[in-house]
């Protein structure tokens, strides 16, 4: 595994940039080293965000801004149209998105060529967390599209991300979100 | 302890694991999470220290000097702004011969309104008397903090110093850090014991008058020679860290892959890491290039940089901060080091990153190629990546 790079798109409040730390934090359990960072910038509540994560089995010696993301992951389906969420992404670059409707109007709307994947985690997270906070789920989702995580690390690394700021409850909870995206994603 | 943090995260846990007794801080962006973590790691009953939560930055500075003289180990942190609102008591820290630690957050200064990287902040206190760091990553910045106070609090320094690492590049980005075991990082810095510090039992005046014909001039004088020994001991402390804990840093000037270099970069911060990989990727295709760190800006690296000068057709110097009428700092003083030493190289200006435009890979090869361009007459700063104005 060379250098991946991911983008995270959200808004603020929707816990984009923990996504992002989350998905480095189980990488770096399988030994690879990793960097998390959110878009340089003022955080407003409902705001476009961005957030990023590098992931690599060699040191990270870089510190400039992700260009050419590898990956892409879009939390909230109302940017769509309204932020370019697959700027800089090559046709054999991947894209996620939340989205409740059928994969080829998505497919339509992101004139993408490479590989498109869609996951109603809002619905998800409703579900099993009881609030629309897709984050967990899109990045379990993500597990499994990308491979680049096991899932029981990504569990491992869930638990002690939220032991210490949520419920007991809350964890388990998002932890069941995380197995239901990812044993539902389609492409 | 392998944790993942961010630079201010790293700033945070390092006053902790030295053990700072007093932390006065007032909070700023990009600066607020250092702040935020202290009182998180006291509440959480992880942290015995006191921490006093200031009405200005100024106040937080005359603060930490007092705590410092008697006898306590004093650490805050701050920002631009914030940084120069200080600036008055920057001077009474070393003046008091406090070996105050803080970390800064390089950032812009307004106007107009800009919270991101830029080191105009910290190269505007060069004068006041402060050793000034550097860093380039997150753990960096961990180890950092902790040798400082090994170098500041020894006797024949006793002198504040200052810990800065870029905006968002390096304070708000998370990276796997490592944390030393405390009963090591007790052993290594031991207890801060000045020779004089205020105590009712053994009572001593401090920053009282000195007149023209009595020791104003030498207390100056002093200052020049601590900063000397300070120079020895920033080369010894980081030796003796890298062998302790595994980790060190170059000393003074850390070069990477200068030994045959023609044309060597010259730079300090975040974009250093960059730099690597840009470097890395020229010697792949066979060009002589190489990095100097400026890890410690004071005391000035000046014998490293000519011992270097004397391997280097060219160097190309990288300032994230301007002196207007002038030049960037760090191309300003290389050139005087070097002045007088035989077939000196040529040295370049780029100013570069400014209120934290990104310095990019792009960006670095552009210097690279420019640099032999014959067009550029005598040593004058070149903007890179200016937009047309």
């Amino acid at each position: 595994m060379g250098l991946i790079e991911i983008r995270w798109h959200g808004r603020g409040g929707q816990g984009v940039v923990t996504a992002s730390e989350l998905f480095a934090e189980a990488s770096m359990l399988e030994g690879n080293y990793i960097q998390a960072f959110p878009e340089f910038g003022p955080e407003r509540m409902g705001a476009p965000i961005k957030a990023f994560t590098r992931i690599s089995e060699a040191p990270i010696t870089i510190h400039s801004h992700v260009y050419t993301p590898d990956i892409v992951v879009v939390l909230d389906p109302t940017l769509l149209g309204q932020v370019n969420v697959t700027e800089g992404l090559s046709d054999d670059g991947i894209i996620l998105v939340n989205y409740s409707k059928d994969l080829e109007s998505l497919k339509k709307i992101l004139k993408f060529k490479g590989k498109v994947y869609a996951l109603d985690a809002t619905k998800l997270a409703l579900e099993k967390i009881g609030r629309p906070v897709a984050n967990t789920s899109c990045a379990g989702a993500l597990v499994k599209i990308t491979g680049l995580v096991g899932i029981d690390n990504f569990l491992a690394a869930t638990v002690e991300k939220f032991k210490e700021k949520l419920p007991e409850k809350a964890v388990l909870a998002n932890k069941e979100a995380i197995m239901a995206a990812y044993n539902g994603v389609e492409q | 302890m392998k944790m993942v943090l961010s630079g201010n995260e790293a700033a945070a846990y390092a006053s902790m694991i030295a053990r700072a007794e007093v932390i006065p801080a007032y909070p700023i962006t990009p600066q607020t999470k250092i702040v935020e973590k202290i009182a998180d790691l006291i509440a959480d009953g992880k942290f015995n220290t006191q921490f006093i939560k200031m009405e200005s930055e100024h106040s937080a500075m005359a603060a930490a000097i007092s705590a410092s003289l008697v006898g306590a180990r004093t650490f805050t942190a701050t920002s631009s702004q914030g940084l120069l609102l200080m600036h008055e008591m920057l001077h009474w820290a070393s003046g008091s011969r406090t070996p105050v630690v803080m970390v800064n957050i390089n950032r812009a200064i307004a106007p107009p309104w800009n919270v991101w990287a830029d080191q105009s902040d910290s190269i505007a206190q060069r004068d006041t008397g402060w050793i000034q760091f550097y860093c380039e990553s997150c753990q960096e910045v961990m180890d950092t903090t902790i040798q400082l106070y090994k170098i500041c609090e020894d006797n024949d320094v006793l002198l504040p110093a200052m810990l800065s690492e870029d905006a968002f590049y390096l304070s708000h980005t998370s990276e796997p850090v490592d944390m030393p075991d405390q009963d090591a990082v007790d052993t290594f810095l031991g207890k801060f014991d000045p020779p004089y510090k205020l105590d009712v039992e053994n009572p001593h005046s401090f920053g009282s008058l000195s007149m023209p014909h009595q020791w104003y001039m030498e207390f100056r004088y002093k200052i020049a020679l601590a900063m000397e020994e300070a120079r020895k001991k920033i080369v010894e402390v980081d030796r003796e860290y890298g062998k302790i804990f595994g980790r060190s840093y170059g000393g003074m000037l850390d070069l990477y892959r200068c030994d045959d270099a023609d044309i060597v970069l010259v730079a300090a911060g975040s974009m250093s890491s960059t730099i690597r990989v840009v470097v890395d990727e020229l010697r792949e295709n066979g060009a002589k290039v190489g990095f100097a760190r400026l890890r410690v800006f004071r005391p000035f690296p000046a014998e490293e940089f000519r011992s270097l000068a004397a391997k280097v057709g060219t160097i190309c110097v990288l300032d994230r901060s301007f002196c207007f009428g002038y030049e960037g700092a760090f191309f300003t003083e290389i050139k005087a080091a070097l002045y007088g030493i035989d077939n000196p190289p040529l040295v370049r200006g780029y100013v570069i990153g400014i209120g934290g435009r990104d310095v990019t890979r792009n960006s670095l090869i552009n210097i690279i190629n420019d640099s032999n361009n014959p067009e550029i007459k005598g040593p004058v700063d070149t903007w890179v990546d200016l937009k047309r104005c």
